[in-house]
């Protein structure tokens, strides 16, 4: 009967009780939310590059090094020198190494210079290499291998032939016209910049500067297949990473590659830059996390103040509950009962919501961001927060219920 | 003796020296059914409460079908109130988002007398002999009009088989034809379950009906 009191008595008041209702959905949807985006990001974030010991690039700075040559973000600042990759890339305990060159583009969409080696040892997430969806990895001077995110939204399939810019501009000028590739593999969704990239040999790279200096729109067409292949030996690299063959040597190596003689290099560790990286945006999940607890506030208070009102009206009501012979702690807990009850339902609405946000934009996220959100929303961290805004609801709810609980007690004293 | 008063006091909380009822002694024997008159504000409505347990009084004895009220933790005082004693108002008898029926089971869920049987089957017969037709037990109680709330109200404090019936000028927001419906009703069903009825009313025009009749001002030496 007490239940039953309490469910009536919310759908005989259904406008004020839907309207705090949604205030609390809404509150769950933002925290749960955030905490689910913050938790798949940081994961999407740290599962960019697994299995690489050390990435060695010009002298600078760690995080910058970091975002550029794996994320592709900002401009390298300096370029190292082929023979000291060669020097350090044939040191006894290197297992394997992968050259990279940055700087070109294509439609906006970043042009990676390496070698066969990248797709053999380059991993990410747990321990999962690149995989072809069709096709195989590169072998001619003029070959292309395409992320899946520039095949898809591009619209290329095995066999498009395309040309590449100079430079990480869509509509470039110094467009190089002979500069024509064929694609030969597309690559599987990774969750990683490796979807945005579009990868070809570093001889690529070299043919296709090697093209330009020909002069623009020269009258002469140049001939690919004239190339020479010691012509397209690069002079430089933007980075590389290392694989090692024992973990035991990383610091060593790492400390002999900064104090390299011949040119400034850096190597990093990419787990402890990702780290790095990571307690920087810190600050902003912490704020992002205060503002939802603040909107979870506002909602709490928004289901006191329309419990609050009620109770002027049911006075009486709670006079025949008394009489009828209802303790007054009877009336107290009905109303925590009403606030619990209004709390429930906007939980079970903001989940499922979220849930169907989730579902539903999971794709575009995806595609726009890597940025890889699952469903499951109902993770443990989940379940403190939900148990966390029913703490604040029937501590808001505690004013009202309060003044209900003096309210049944006055009859007492008349 | 059904209700005994002795030497009671009973004071405004905001105003200690300010008494609304000072009692000597009063009674109430079983079976009798009393109707107390007196204008407004007179103390009547704190004489009900104190003799349903609802209201303590600073001092004196209050005995109701032998316990002494006053003796009692006031958890105590509200079973008892739900056992023992029924309760009908002017006005606001029952929980208007509530049909007939849950209204009554609200009562019932008070106490643990009352009829054994499950929900309906105890509140069928009970609203049948009040005569309110069974189309209207479902409907939420606005629906009802006055003179049928107000008799869905006496089976809602009878639901519990109290000894004692208390009504609060449970007669002054209905008409002349509802109010005679309503006084013989009560009548016949005070009668044919050996209750005691304690009645206030500023009407005399019904005092005819009752075997005690006195007024508010010969109990309360201060009214």
């Amino acid at each position: 009967m007490f239940l039953k009191i309490a469910i009536k008595s919310l759908l005989n008041r259904k406008g004020s009780v839907i309207m705090s209702l949604l205030a609390i959905s809404v509150a769950i949807f933002v925290l749960l939310g955030i905490e689910h985006i913050r938790q798949q990001a940081r994961d999407s974030f740290a599962s960019t590059v697994s299995g690489v010991d050390l990435i060695v690039g010009a002298k600078t700075g760690s995080l910058n090094l970091l975002l550029y040559s794996v994320f592709r973000v900002g401009t390298p600042t300096d370029n190292i020198s082929w023979k000291a990759y060669q020097e350090i890339a044939e040191s006894k305990d290197v297992a394997w190494a992968i050259p990279i060159s940055l700087g070109d583009s294509h439609n906006g969409y970043r042009v990676l210079g390496t070698t066969p080696d990248y797709f053999e040892h380059f991993s990410f997430g747990n321990k999962h290499t690149l995989e072809f969806v069709e096709g195989e990895a590169f072998e001619g001077v003029f070959d292309v291998v395409l992320g899946a995110e520039v095949a898809r939204t591009l619209g290329y399939a095995l066999g498009d032939e395309i040309t590449l810019a100079h430079g990480v501009v869509s509509t470039s000028f110094s467009l190089h016209e002979n500069s024509l590739f064929t694609v030969v593999g597309i690559l599987s969704p990774t969750g990683t910049p490796v979807d945005q990239t579009v990868h070809v040999q570093l001889q690529g790279i070299e043919a296709m500067h090697a093209g330009s200096e020909s002069g623009f729109g020269g009258a002469a067409s140049y001939d690919q297949s004239q190339l020479e292949a010691d012509e397209l030996e690069p002079k430089s690299i933007t980075a590389f990473m290392l694989g090692l063959k024992s973990r035991m040597v990383t610091f060593r190596l790492q400390r002999e590659i900064n104090d390299y003689s011949a040119e400034p290099l850096l190597a990093i560790l990419p787990g402890v830059a990702l780290s790095e990286l990571w307690q920087m945006v810190g600050v902003f999940e912490s704020v992002l996390r205060l503002i939802s607890m603040l909107v979870l506030v506002a909602a709490v208070l928004g289901l006191g103040a329309v419990l609050l009102a009620s109770v002027r009206e049911r006075s009486h009501e709670i006079h025949l509950l008394r009489v009828l012979g209802a303790p007054s702690y009877y009336l107290f807990f009905l109303m925590e009962l009403e606030a619990l009850l209004i709390c429930l339902a906007g939980i079970v609405l903001g989940t499922a919501c979220l849930y169907l946000c989730l579902a539903f934009l999971g794709d575009s996220l995806f595609a726009n961001f890597g940025l890889h959100l699952d469903a499951g929303v109902f993770t443990q961290d989940g379940l403190v927060i939900l148990f966390f805004v029913l703490a604040a609801a029937l501590t808001a709810a505690a004013i009202p219920s309060m003044r209900v609980y003096s309210q049944a007690k006055a009859y007492n004293v008349q | 003796m059904m209700i005994e008063l002795d030497g009671v006091s009973v004071t405004q909380p905001s105003a200690p020296d300010l008494s609304i009822l000072e009692i000597d002694n009063w009674s109430v024997a079983d079976r009798q059914t009393v109707f107390v008159h007196g204008p407004s504000g007179s103390g009547k409505s704190t004489l009900l409460n104190l003799v349903s347990g609802l209201l303590e009084c600073r001092e004196g004895g209050v005995s109701v079908l032998g316990e002494r009220l006053d003796q009692m933790s006031r958890r105590r005082r509200d079973r008892f109130r739900a056992n023992h004693i029924g309760y009908v108002f002017q006005r606001f008898n029952l929980v208007h988002y509530l049909n007939a029926i849950e209204n009554i089971e609200l009562a019932r869920s008070f106490s643990e007398r009352g009829d054994r049987r499950t929900g309906a089957d105890a509140i069928r017969p009970l609203l049948e002999s009040l005569n309110v037709a069974s189309r209207e037990w479902h409907k939420p109680i606005s629906q009802l009009s006055m003179g049928q709330q107000q008799r869905v109200a006496i089976a809602r404090a009878l639901v519990n088989r109290p000894e004692l019936l208390v009504a609060d000028e449970p007669t002054s927001s209905l008409d002349q034809d509802n109010r005679d419906t309503f006084l013989s009703v009560l009548m016949s069903i005070i009668e044919e379950h050996k209750m005691t009825l304690l009645f206030v009313s500023h009407d005399m025009g019904l005092a005819q009906h009752f075997t005690q009749v006195q007024a508010l001002s010969e109990i309360n030496r201060v009214a």
